[in-house]
This record gives structure tokens, C-alpha cells and sequence, in this order.
């Protein structure tokens, strides 16, 4: 019985996720070592590849201060709608990133609520950079809350109090005492939200318009080659997102170990 | 607020950056999630019962809403046994490559779903390894409801198992010991003593799946071939009628798409409420 069915779940394992995962590289090199290279170094490719960069150097940083500072708030007070709070920020998990695009259309758009304010005072949000970031912030509201939350919901507020008590600044209590404790999810957080934040892909296909060495973050660009039928060139870019992925399990798995 | 916990809130309120976190959570929460969701809520208010109506019971969006559910139902059930194994070899079992095998469970999220959707559509078309296996066999993956399941079930895979992990190494074997001196056999066994323990968080993670199926776009738009009526899903309907600027019809199917997903999530939250209070967690 136990062989059958760790055998089983190992046969089915290797079909279902790991061949998927291979035949990106094998795809991707099909064509030779210079054909890859080439692929990779498309301008269009390699704006994408930035632009991906770009993002996700501006999401990460501000989910983590969000994070941390919906969770100092939740853990360390009690107020009215502490609740709804908790709520607004899962929120984020059930609604399919599609659904999201299509609010900040709705939204942000010429047509939006805030459409006609928006264009007289030349703001841009749709289409452009600032739509991809906060669309991809949406989706990742609730990553550093989740993982950060729980562990000073469970320390409790007494090592800050007794912190505050003898003189310390808030910055400091922060500083010197929250940060040590919650370092290692924060940074199990962070690791989760960049990857969830470079392979955004429904969500950022309404508000960016996918302007080809503009708008088109590396996850849209693969979807463009392939509608090109540039197959190879749509593999060649997937490595380069699929080589992230790796990395954050990587680090995610040593992160698990440590905690 | 009662009269017990007004001496905690005081003696909490010691500490600095209440009104720091609160207002940098409210405004984030506010202009990032909650305003955004207002507007598709209002859009779709705007459009007045009678014309929504109409809308979503048209015949292509129904069928679109028939294909996306039943898809996601299908993958959500293959899901609902491959994860329940997959959680019980990974926890009960000792083997070697276990730490690759459970680290694997993990790759489903990480991969971008485009990257998922682009291997699997290349992998089960007639020219790729598998759909060279298949396609002999009159079984086409691609372009076809079964594309659809596949996508829908590798991109939630990790749900299930995530969820019944660890709730299934808290579960003491003690009790499946006890069942078997007392003459149960395996099945018997697990049937009473372990799926009842696991029930709630395996039925949170199922329902994960499938609200996060109901939604999935990336990978599905790559595999399913997008023909109206047969292969086209719900997201990718809404996400046409954008292009087309037909924003009244995206909003509604949005709307319906997104209470969907909230009733799911919420009545499974009742059933794991009342079953017990063990709450699973899942990516």
C-alpha cells in the first residue's frame, strides 16, 4: 500500500508539474545555444525583461512597508474595525487579478469614475507604468501581511511596551526589538510577493495595453511571441521567468528550514 | 467596546504609531483594493437589473459561464484526490526525494501562470511529447474543455495539499492505531477516523481551487483555443468585451465572476467553522 501510493503520487508528480518544467528548457534551446542568446537579447525582450525588473523593484518594497504596517496595527491595538481591516486586506486572494484589471479600467480609464479628473490634470495611470504597479500591487496586498501578522499577533506587544518603558523611541522599539523577530518572514514575504509580482499576468494585461518596448511587462511578452508564432522566442523568454521562480523556491525552502 | 476590554485598549495605546499604521494601511487599502472594487460594483449598478440580466443569461456568456464552471468543477475534483495523496505521502511517509517531492508542490505558484499556459499548450499539441502520445489515440488536449481542466488544475494544484498538510501531521497516529486493533481495515480506517479530522481543511483547500479556477486567465487563455461556445471562459469573455470597449459587459461578468468566488469561499468558510475551528492555510 505504501509503495503504491508514494509511487503513484511520485508518477503523477513528475507528469504533471515536473515535465511542464523541463520542457520549458528543452523548448527554449531547441533551436541552438545562438538562437537562444539571440532570442534573449531581442530589444523588445529585453525591455520587457526591465520593465518586469522595474516593477517588481518598486512592489516589493511598498508591500513590505504595508505589510508591516498593517500588521503593527493589527497586532499591537484593538479599535473598532479591526475586523473589516483584516477582511479588505484577504480580499485581494479571491478576486481573480482579471477582475481587478478590469475595476482599474473602470476605475482610472478615460470612461472612469476618475477618468475626466484624471486627463485634466495630465495624469496618466492606464497604460503606463503607474497601472502595472498598482495592479500588481492589488494582487499582492496580502503577502508580507500573512506571513508577518501572525508571528507578532503571536509575540504580543509586551517586549515593545516593556521597549517603551524604558525611554525608547517608536523607531527604535521597531528597530531593535519588532524587526529581529519578524526578520525571517518578512523576508519569506518578500521572497513570495516577487514572484507573485514578476509573473502578474491578467491583471497587467487590461491596464498596460501591452505596447511592445513600452507596456509590455516579460510575462505579456511571452504571450506576444507566441501569438507571433515566434515559439522558441516565447521559451527563450519564459527561462528567464521560469529561472526566478527557481530561485525563490530555493530560497523559500532554506527560509522554511531556518524557521 | 464592553467594560473588560477598555483597560486593554489603554494600556495597547502605550505604544507608538497608531495613527501612522492606521492611516498608511486605510489609504493603501483604499486606493490599491477598495475603491477599484467600488467602481466595478457601481459600473455594474449603473447598468440597471433588467439590461444586467440580460447581459450575463446571453447565450454566449452563459456558455462561457457553463465551460468555466464546469471545468473548474472537473479540475477542482482531480485536485481535491491528487492533493489529499499528495499530503498523505508527504506526511505520513519516509523516502528518499521527499524534500524534492514536497518542494515541488510549490512550483505551480511560483511559475507565472503565461509560463504554465505556454508549456502545457506545447507539451499536449500534436507535435509536443505528450500530445504525440495522444493524439494517436483520438485524444486532443488543446483547443479542447480538457486543455481548459489542465491548466485550470496545475495552476491550483498546491491549494489542497498546502491545506491538509498540516492538519494531517497535528492528527496523532495514535487514533489510526487504536481503529486498527479494533479490527478496522485501511479503508475503513481512514474513511472514519482520518478524513473526518482532515474534512474541513481539505474542503477549505478544495474550494480555493475552485474559486481560483473560476478566475484563472494566464495559462488558460494560452491552451483552450478561445472559440466562442465551446472553448471560451468567463475572464477571457470579460476580457474581450474590453477590448471591444463594451466596459458595461466586462463590469457585469466581472461582477458576476466575483461574487461567484465570494460565495464559495464563504459558504466553505461556514461549513469549516462549524465543523471545527482548525483552519487550513495555503498559498
Amino acid at each position: 500500500m505504501r509503495r503504491v501510493l508514494i509511487g503513484t503520487a511520485a508518477l503523477l508528480s513528475a507528469v504533471f508539474i515536473v515535465v511542464p518544467l523541463v520542457y520549458i528548457f528543452v523548448q527554449a534551446f531547441s533551436a541552438g545555444w545562438g538562437a537562444y542568446v539571440a532570442n534573449i537579447l531581442d530589444p523588445n525582450t529585453l525591455h520587457a525583461i526591465w520593465l518586469t525588473t522595474l516593477v517588481a523593484i518598486i512592489v516589493v518594497p511598498v508591500t513590505i512597508a504595508f505589510g508591516i504596517a498593517a500588521s503593527w496595527l493589527l497586532s499591537k491595538f484593538v479599535f473598532p474595525g479591526r475586523g473589516l481591516l483584516t477582511t479588505a486586506i484577504e480580499l485581494p486572494f479571491s478576486i481573480s487579478p482579471i477582475i481587478a484589471g478590469i475595476c482599474y479600467l473602470l476605475l482610472y480609464g478615460r470612461q472612469g469614475l476618475l477618468g475626466g479628473w484624471l486627463s485634466q490634470n495630465d495624469i496618466t495611470i492606464l497604460f503606463a507604468l503607474p497601472g502595472i504597479i498598482m495592479v500588481t500591487m492589488f494582487v499582492t496586498t496580502p503577502f508580507v501581511v500573512r506571513e508577518v501578522l501572525p508571528l507578532m499577533q503571536a509575540q504580543g506587544p509586551d517586549q515593545e511596551q516593556a521597549a517603551v518603558t524604558l525611554g525608547a523611541g517608536g523607531w527604535q522599539v521597531f528597530r531593535r526589538v519588532t524587526l529581529p523577530n519578524i526578520r525571517w518572514a518578512l523576508l519569506y514575504g518578500a521572497v513570495l510577493c516577487t514572484a507573485r509580482a514578476v509573473g502578474e499576468f491578467g491583471g497587467v494585461a487590461i491596464v498596460s495595453g501591452s505596447i511592445r518596448g513600452k507596456t509590455n511587462t516579460l510575462p505579456l511578452h511571452v504571450e506576444l511571441l507566441f501569438n507571433d508564432l515566434n515559439v522558441v522566442g516565447a521559451f527563450a523568454a519564459s527561462t528567464v521567468l521560469t529561472m526566478i521562480a527557481l530561485v525563490v523556491l530555493i530560497v523559500k525552502t532554506v527560509l522554511e528550514r531556518r524557521g | 467596546m464592553s467594560a473588560a476590554a477598555a483597560p486593554s485598549v489603554r494600556a495597547r495605546r502605550v505604544l507608538p504609531g497608531f495613527r501612522l499604521t492606521l492611516g498608511t494601511t486605510v489609504l493603501y487599502l483604499s486606493v490599491i483594493v477598495l475603491i477599484p472594487i467600488i467602481a466595478l460594483v457601481l459600473k455594474g449598478a449603473g447598468i440597471g437589473p433588467g439590461r444586467f440580466w440580460d447581459m450575463v443569461t446571453a447565450p454566449r456568456t452563459l456558455a462561457s459561464f457553463r465551460i468555466t464552471i464546469v471545468a473548474a468543477a472537473i479540475a477542482t475534483t482531480i485536485n481535491a484526490v491528487y492533493g489529499l495523496l499528495m499530503a498523505w505521502v508527504l506526511v505520513r511517509y519516509e523516502f528518499p526525494g521527499k524534500r524534492l517531492l514536497d518542494a515541488l508542490m510549490d512550483i505551480p505558484f511560483a511559475l507565472p501562470t503565461a509560463v504554465a499556459g505556454l508549456s502545457l499548450t506545447a507539451l499536449y499539441s500534436a507535435n509536443g511529447w505528450f500530445g504525440a502520445l495522444l493524439d494517436p489515440l483520438g485524444l486532443q488536449v488543446v483547443y479542447s474543455l480538457g486543455g481548459i481542466v489542465l491548466a485550470m488544475s496545475f495552476t491550483s494544484i498546491p491549494f489542497v495539499v498546502r491545506a491538509v498538510q498540516p492538519v494531517l501531521e497535528e492528527l496523532d497516529p495514535a487514533y489510526e492505531q487504536a481503529a486498527a486493533t479494533l479490527g478496522a481495515g485501511s479503508w475503513t480506517t481512514f474513511r472514519r477516523v482520518v478524513f473526518p479530522a482532515i474534512m474541513p481543511a481539505w474542503l477549505g483547500g478544495v474550494s480555493t481551487s475552485f474559486a481560483r479556477s473560476l478566475g484563472e486567465f494566464g495559462a488558460v487563455v494560452f491552451i483552450a483555443g478561445n472559440l466562442p461556445f465551446q472553448t471560451e471562459v468567463a475572464s477571457l469573455l470579460a476580457y474581450i468585451r474590453i477590448e471591444e470597449y463594451d466596459y458595461e459587459g466586462a463590469a457585469a461578468i466581472a461582477l458576476v465572476l466575483m461574487v461567484l468566488a465570494l460565495v464559495v469561499l464563504l459558504a466553505s468558510n461556514i461549513v469549516q467553522f462549524r465543523a471545527t475551528r482548525h483552519g487550513g492555510r495555503s498559498l
